[in-house]
């Protein structure tokens, strides 16, 4: 006859081997899939921080829209009107149109800031898509999916910050130098940038944030402490273009 | 029975199918209609990532595939029985530029074959770019 105690002990003993058998298959069966590690970046919410101040000490300096522009196969239209643009430069009161101070410290006004799409925590544009070509994946960056795209243009009327281009026309003519890892856009489709998705996945930094020679672009993930960007947004006041409409914008400037 | 103005009716007739079937006797008598899909295999790859069968009937479908598995659910690697697959040391991405077209990278003389065989046009070209130069 067994008795409790010794039932108890058999029972446990079981399920002690049954448990470590398992967890010894899982290690060798996740060994086994790691044969090719793939190092590609990921966060839980990627933002982009631009220093204002090292940026416009070389207001000409366009290493950054050259190089985005190049690696994505943007055309250069010779019509501003047929304009597309991923990542441009502006003024700072045309950029932050809706800021409210009239006494900046001098220049202010006048200082050069960079732009792109701010991949906001709400994006209107997605909102307005009907044919969901545009959307936030789940580590924040509006995506764009050109496969889907109608060309209805909704998302550049939602956007509030200029950020999204329209082909009027075919742009392959129109580009100098193709990339031909990266694909072209056709007529009709809207483009904007991406925050490089497809080089995160390959474990690169956007090409914009390698190519800034005087170091003003940071890039990371907002939701790690440590990461180099909270760094400098914990150092620096920043500031977001149009906060009043609460669309959330992940590209901080360190002004 | 007796078939009224029956010599004009059947040479009518005769007529109208010579005309009907006209294009069947074009397309028989000229050289095009004899050229079949010639494919040109990449020499110093072996294998695909699909047998050539499914490749042959089914290649649109697997590049459908990847397409919403790379740029929807940013899946961008090739995964067969939890294992990313490799090509010449580098893991293989699910690309049509970066996977497909480094092997078969010549499209007049692969794609363009069957496409224009059956005169199909796929719009992959529209924004993919091709391999310049053919064959390396």
């Amino acid at each position: 006859m067994i008795n409790r105690r010794n039932f108890l002990k058999i029972v446990s003993f079981g399920g002690g081997i049954a448990l470590a058998s398992k967890i010894t298959f899982e290690l060798t069966s996740q060994e086994n899939n790691n044969e090719h590690k793939i190092e590609g970046l990921k966060a839980k919410r990627w933002a982009m921080a631009i220093d204002v101040q090292k940026c416009d000490r070389t207001p000409d300096c366009k290493e950054c829209v050259v190089a985005c522009h190049n690696y994505h196969n943007v055309p250069n239209f010779d019509n501003p009107k047929d304009e597309i643009k991923w990542i441009w430069k502006d003024k700072f009161h045309n950029a932050f149109i809706t800021q409210e101070n009239i006494y900046l410290p001098s220049g202010m006004n006048h200082q050069t800031v960079l732009l792109l799409c701010n991949h906001c925590d709400k994006p209107p544009c997605t909102n307005v898509c009907p044919t969901q070509a545009t959307w936030k994946r789940e580590d924040g960056i509006v995506m764009m999916d050109w496969h889907r795209c109608i060309g209805c243009r909704y998302c550049i009327a939602a956007c509030p910050y200029g950020s999204r281009s329209f082909n009027w026309k075919d742009p392959r003519p129109y580009i100098k130098n193709l990339n031909p890892d990266f694909p072209t856009r056709t007529r009709g489709v809207v483009e904007k940038c991406t925050f490089c998705a497809e080089r995160l996945a390959r474990g690169q930094m956007p090409a914009c944030v390698v190519a800034c020679p005087s170091k003003a672009l940071f890039f990371g993930d907002l939701s790690d402490p440590g990461s180099e960007i909270r760094q400098v947004l914990s150092e620096r006041f920043s500031i977001r273009r149009k906060p009043e409409l609460s669309t959330s914008p992940e590209v901080y400037y360190l002004v | 029975m007796k078939l009224y103005d029956g010599w004009k009716i059947i040479l009518g007739l005769i007529v109208f199918f010579a005309f009907f079937s006209l294009p069947v006797w074009i397309n028989l008598s000229s050289a095009q209609s004899r050229v079949k899909p010639q494919l040109e295999y990449p020499k110093d790859s072996k294998q695909c990532v699909e047998n050539k069968d499914y490749m042959n009937h089914y290649h649109m479908n697997l590049l459908n595939f990847w397409r919403d598995s790379v740029v929807r659910m940013n899946y961008r690697y090739v995964v067969r029985n939890g294992v990313v697959l490799t090509h010449n040391g580098k893991p293989l991405e699910m690309s049509l530029t970066l996977a497909c077209l480094k092997c078969h990278n010549n499209k007049q003389k692969f794609c363009d074959q069957c496409h224009n065989y059956l005169d199909v046009k796929p719009y992959c070209w529209d924004c993919h770019i091709e391999p310049k130069g053919g064959l390396k």
